[in-house]
């Protein structure tokens, strides 16, 4: 397992990785003071919307919210590794990646408050839509990639045009049917994929070892797709780990896959009762672990962080989570009559029909209540 | 009424035809499939566009119905317009997930942003002898998802021109090819766009007495039954329902409401098929108009049998003509 920073703040020097984070080719230093600074904010800003999140679903704001808490160095770091042109494709709790990409916490809670499916434009963000049926996403990963082949985006040589996509999913979602396929397709055609598996331990209440008997990270080599295992809680090994990979499949090099270690810190959903089948102690255990305090000990330990930056971020965030809070509570649901709009893209008889005729259902109510109106 | 451009083509070469000519006009439009390259298909309807547009247009793919359609999505959000091929009816099952929860919703899960101008060929229905799974009809099961559009081309014409107008469309479009009719030719003119949508029924014979709809495979049988019902004194009025979602219902609607009676035929189990929901919508619609209750001549509430059996599965001209019997009596 390729780690570079130990659970106390450590730093492990590796000469491979060291160099593809110092910017290798020109890039700015990924590991800079001021570049960590601003991955400990972003963690912290997203672990802020995060709880956030859960509060307004026991509010009854949200109808499910599914937690990324304890996964914000896997999501923060392969969100960062990413250049501008590349295409994300998460699966529904990839809020790290969201955040990454510049797309605001309260778009993802549309869906979980139930007023959209998603609803942004996949090809202005370069993010596919959240995924709810698990490993669906990958082969359409694949798909992308293979239409970035054919419009001559791979391997040019030209860093600021060469493409490539990340296809992310958890450690479940890697024993569907799909995922195994999307390994078939990309290996076969060297799509220029990067497949980033958060192996946050648990499927619900089935772990890992259930799952597969052998590591994850060595799943993808039966198809000849290159592999590795990174501590997902360590967020400059997330980082080289999937920057290295993505610059290889940008380079021509085929798909690669890595599987990120990490931990599930709180239930599945806001529906799941964690407790039921996994032990405290485990919790306790990779608390220890926490991807936040990790980097903040490093930080510490380079002396680049002080407590005035560690409370401007903790009131930022604090910021961020009370924005959430009242935007989504200001949040006006949608005219049920635009359900009908964006099933197809053509005019089709059926829908228009039907939209009609739910117009004319509820027109009848608004007359009902006029005359009560009047009689009143 | 024919042009100087028409031409005597079987249905799978107008659907060759078809392909060539989309691929000529638009470089985003690929094909993808097994076997559809260097054999063209084992039905041979990509016969030579493997050699006039290369791999990258006309793609071999490895055995995976599930990764076709799954990478078709993807390419689509890219901007192109793939063209799937399934290689029979009963092999689309494990891209069910893929074409009924990806394909079908990902324009309403991004509120419109993204298109999927994907075309998914499957050919379609019973009567070659074939093993198992291949050849059911399975076209209830996509007619009732909503994003999708069904074609089901019975003849040559259409099968050029639903070609082309289903790769043009926005939305994703499944297009049940008559596997039994590959071979029966029939004129194609590919430079007269026909005044008739794709979405629309077509009334190909006349009559007063009932309408008998039909599509795709059945339609030989339809206009067989038409034609000897005629030894009796009665006229049957025959449809293509041509699109299957939609249904082009104000058509056959209006048939009804002339002839009084309507007899749907279809390969597919009666039992939840597509005839159930046409004969419930005209029954809401045409009710004062009917004679008699809308009746189903199809395919049984069983596993498609093996091939010995399958003649008393389908629907024959005595079955068809049976429920003709059993329209007029009231």
């Amino acid at each position: 397992m390729i780690q570079l920073l130990a659970a106390d703040g450590t730093r492990t020097p590796h000469p491979e990785l060291d160099e593809v984070l110092a910017g290798r080719g020109g890039d700015d230093d990924l590991a800079s003071p001021q570049r960590l600074r601003g991955y400990y904010r972003d963690m912290v800003m997203i672990r802020a919307a995060d709880l956030e999140a859960t509060s307004l679903q026991r509010q009854g704001q949200l109808g499910l919210w599914a937690s990324a808490l304890g996964q914000e160095a896997a999501q923060i770091g392969a969100g960062h590794a990413s250049r501008e042109q590349d295409y994300l494709v998460p699966t529904y709790r990839e809020h790290g990646i969201a955040w990454a990409r510049g797309i605001e916490p309260w778009r993802l809670l549309e869906s979980y408050r139930g007023v959209s499916h998603g609803g942004w434009d996949p090809n202005e963000l370069r993010t596919h839509p959240y995924m709810i049926v698990l490993g669906s996403q990958a082969p359409h990963a694949v798909g992308y990639a293979m239409g970035l082949q054919r419009d001559g985006v791979v391997g040019t040589g030209d860093r600021e045009t060469d493409t490539a996509v990340l296809a992310l999913f958890g450690d479940g979602a890697s024993s569907e049917g799909e995922v195994s396929e999307s390994f078939t397709f990309s290996a076969s055609f060297g799509a220029p994929v990067v497949f980033f598996t958060q192996n946050n331990q648990w499927a619900i209440s089935v772990p890992t070892s259930v799952q597969s008997r052998v590591p994850l990270a060595q799943r993808s080599r039966g198809w000849g797709i290159p592999s590795v295992r990174v501590d997902g809680n360590d967020v400059l090994a997330v980082l080289a780990a999937v920057r290295e990979a993505l610059d290889a499949a940008r380079a021509g090099e085929g798909p690669r896959f890595i599987e990120a270690l990490t931990y599930r810190m709180a239930a599945h959903t806001t529906s799941d009762d964690a407790s039921r089948y996994r032990p405290s102690s485990e919790e306790e255990e990779w608390a220890e672990k926490d991807p936040i305090l990790r980097l903040r000990r490093h930080l510490e330990q380079l002396g680049e962080i002080d407590e005035a930056f560690i409370a401007r971020c903790d009131e930022e965030a604090h910021d961020l989570a009370m924005a959430l809070h009242h935007h989504i509570h200001g949040m006006e649901d949608p005219d049920p009559a635009d359900m009908f709009t964006h099933a197809y893209a053509e005019p089709h008889p059926i829908v228009e029909a039907e939209r009609e005729q739910y117009l004319e259902y509820v027109a009848q109510f608004e007359d009902d209540a006029e005359q009560t109106g009047e009689r009143s | 009424m024919s042009s100087t451009s028409t031409t005597n083509l079987p249905i799978a070469k107008a659907i060759t035809a078809g392909l060539r000519d989309a691929l000529r006009a638009d470089d985003k439009v690929l094909l993808m499939g097994e076997d559809i390259g260097v054999l063209g298909g084992v039905f041979r309807v990509t016969d030579g566009l493997h050699a006039e547009f290369g791999p990258q247009r006309v793609v071999d793919t490895p055995l995976g119905e599930a990764g076709i359609v799954g990478t078709s999505v993807g390419l689509a959000v890219r901007g192109y317009r793939p063209v799937v091929e399934i290689q029979f009816d009963g092999f689309v099952f494990p891209a069910f997930n893929q074409i009924t929860t990806q394909v079908a919703k990902m324009h309403n899960r991004t509120n419109g942003t993204v298109h999927m101008p994907i075309v998914i060929r499957i050919p379609h229905g019973g009567g070659i002898g074939a093993i198992e799974h291949h050849s059911e009809s399975p076209e209830a099961l996509f007619a009732h998802t909503a994003g999708l559009r069904i074609l089901a081309p019975s003849n040559a014409q259409d099968a050029y021109w639903m070609t082309r107008q289903a790769i043009e469309c926005e939305d994703p479009v499944i297009m049940f090819e008559p596997k039994k009719r590959y071979w029966v030719k029939g004129d194609v003119d590919p430079d007269r766009r026909p005044e008739l949508s794709p979405w629309q029924a077509e009334i190909v014979r006349p009559g007063a007495d009932a309408t008998l709809l039909a599509w795709g495979p059945s339609m030989p049988l339809a206009l067989e039954s038409a034609e000897a019902a005629t030894e009796d004194g009665i006229e049957l009025e025959v449809i293509d329902a041509r699109s299957l979602a939609p249904v082009d219902y104000p058509t056959i609607a209006a048939s009804v409401r002339r002839t009084g009676r309507l007899l749907i035929t279809h390969e597919a189990p009666v039992l939840g098929g597509l005839g159930g929901e046409i004969a419930a919508r005209i029954s809401e619609e045409c009710f004062y108009h009917l004679e008699a209750p809308v009746m189903r001549v199809g395919g049984y509430h069983l596993p498609y049998p093996p091939a010995r059996m399958e003649n008393a599965y389908l629907p024959d001209l005595d079955r068809v003509l049976d429920g003709v019997d059993r329209l007029l009596e009231h």
